[in-house]
């Protein structure tokens, strides 16, 4: 008995097994079905982003006409604003589940300790969540573009090669936002992420080029990490690529290394005490 | 009255220890609001209806900042107060009778939003976006606004169980609500079919009457229309409340 035991446990070695990290995300969609209009809760995810769009893009697009940008390329303000739509849809989609959800679980239904007692560990439970924040976030950004290609706003194909792109940027803020998690006291400090948030969604370059700001505003910007979300998918879905993008691909690439490896450092230190 | 009073008070009093936490929700948010899209956005375009965006679009974001408020307040508060606090059930055991749990509540509402409204209004005048003395009318719109959203909320607030409703409640309603009502760009711009739906909005008719308020026009609809809408909807609001609370707490 021992010995199987013993045998178990190096045969678990440090790889992560796709069975238990698969259990994490069955978990979710069980507990997401057990809700009440589930369907609802979960196509309302992908209304926000789209009111945005025709709300701005389209509404005040109409006023605003259209849009030349600093390099001279003149663009339709619709086709400027709804790739900062679908940037800031695969971030909040992301941080809804590793965040506001995550927190509930870690401190109050106690859902990770039990967990804990079965062969699952915690990088497990971090790759389980965080896969399925990017399942859950994809079909919101998968819905988005294919709303972008039929109102005209960006073609088939860039499409396509922007869908990868949201989920880098849900992958570095679902980990960065799960690693800030397991920091928080308590709802008050909820307060303070979706501020934060907001922030972010107005001063991102979203709604107009950074370039108008004083220069630096413009260096304060360049910091966060919205802005470079933005700047790789507007690039894509206007189809004008530059060498800048690939910052933008490290720049996310970093948040989502350093939010995984704070996220499961955080989560064994606290769990298993 | 004074079982009024006395719901008003124990509002003001836990406000009085969790103020902190609503100062940017109601005061710096619509901030960012107007300096991104006011003055950001509004820097490609030339005006509306003859003014500028700025100056156009600082009563949107007054009104639909008390509008979000008013129903955010009502919603997991009124909840809480008959699920997890049972403060509702608490009072029921007191001298204070349904309609002052609703009535106190309501003075709060009011309060909040015309706290919420004074400064945002300053902060509008720095910028330069209040052009008429008939401004200061404009926070008590928003505490008329607030109530007419605040009763229903409440009401609806008070029939259910489970608080995912809220989710549904703030993107299906709230969230289109605050982009289609003539905040952002003119109700005139959307397609025929859609319009009503603006007009159905309360919001909208508090948007029209604090646009005319700060820019010194004639509102769209007489301002009689546009008040006896609202007003409606805070006494259909208000008897829809006492009919849920009364259900509620009669278990």
């Amino acid at each position: 008995m021992v010995t199987t035991y013993a045998v178990a446990r190096v045969a678990r070695g440090n790889r992560l097994s796709p069975a238990r990290v698969g259990a994490v995300i069955n978990r979710n969609v069980g507990a997401l079905r057990s809700g009440p209009a589930y369907w609802l809760v979960l196509a309302s995810g992908f209304f926000e982003p789209v009111l945005y769009l025709l709300s701005i893009g389209v509404g005040v697009g109409a006023l605003v006409g259209d849009l030349t940008l600093n390099n001279g390329e003149v663009l339709p303000y619709a086709n400027f604003v709804a790739p900062a739509m679908l940037a800031v849809s695969a971030m909040s989609g992301a941080l809804a589940e590793t965040t506001f959800n995550f927190f509930f679980k870690f401190k109050y239904v106690k859902t990770y300790d039990a967990m804990l007692a079965t062969p699952l560990r915690p990088m497990e439970i971090a790759t389980g969540e965080l896969t399925w924040a990017m399942i859950r976030g994809s079909l919101y950004t998968g819905a988005f573009l294919i709303v972008m290609v039929a109102l005209g706003l960006t073609t088939p194909g860039w499409a396509l090669l922007a869908f990868p792109a949201t989920w880098l940027v849900g992958l570095a803020f679902g980990a960065v936002g799960m690693a800030v998690s397991t920091f928080i006291r308590g709802w008050q400090d909820f307060d303070l992420i979706s501020t934060g948030q907001f922030a972010l969604f107005l001063f991102s370059g979203t709604f107009s080029p950074v370039q108008d700001y004083p220069l630096p505003v413009e260096i304060l910007i360049a910091i966060t990490p919205l802005y470079h979300a933005v700047e790789l998918i507007r690039g894509i879905t206007t189809g004008m690529l530059t060498w800048s993008m690939l910052g933008n691909v490290a720049y996310l690439l970093v948040m989502l290394a350093v939010g995984l490896y704070v996220a499961s450092r955080r989560l064994t230190s606290v769990l298993c005490r | 009255m004074d079982g009024t009073f006395a719901v008003f008070n124990r509002a003001l009093v836990s406000y009085r220890r969790l103020w902190q936490a609503s100062v940017f929700s109601s005061f710096i948010l619509p901030v960012l609001f107007v300096l991104s899209i006011g003055i950001g956005v509004g820097g490609y375009i030339s005006g509306v209806d003859g003014v500028s965006y700025l100056d156009w679009i600082v009563p949107g974001v007054l009104a639909s900042t008390a509008f979000q408020m008013a129903v955010g307040e009502s919603t997991f508060p009124i909840l809480g107060d008959f699920k997890w606090t049972r403060g509702f059930h608490a009072m029921r055991a007191t001298p204070v009778r349904i309609g002052d749990m609703i009535g106190g509540y309501q003075l709060y509402i009011m309060f909040r939003v015309i706290i919420a409204s004074v400064v945002f209004l300053g902060v509008s005048a720095v910028f330069g976006a209040i052009h008429s003395p008939w401004v200061v009318l404009t926070p008590f719109v928003c505490a008329l606004l607030g109530v007419a959203v605040s009763a229903p909320t409440s009401a609806f607030a008070a029939t259910i169980e489970n608080d995912s409703y809220f989710a549904l409640l703030f993107r299906f309603l709230v969230i289109p609500s605050t982009l289609f009502a003539g905040v952002f760009f003119p109700v005139s711009q959307l397609p025929e079919l859609l319009r009503p739906l603006a007009y159905a909005s309360p919001l909208w008719h508090a948007v029209e009457l604090c646009r005319a308020a700060t820019l010194g026009v004639a509102p769209p609809w007489p301002v009689a229309a546009h008040v006896a809408y609202l007003l409606a909807w805070a006494g259909l609001g208000y008897l829809l409340a006492l009919r849920a609370f009364r259900r509620r707490l009669s278990d």
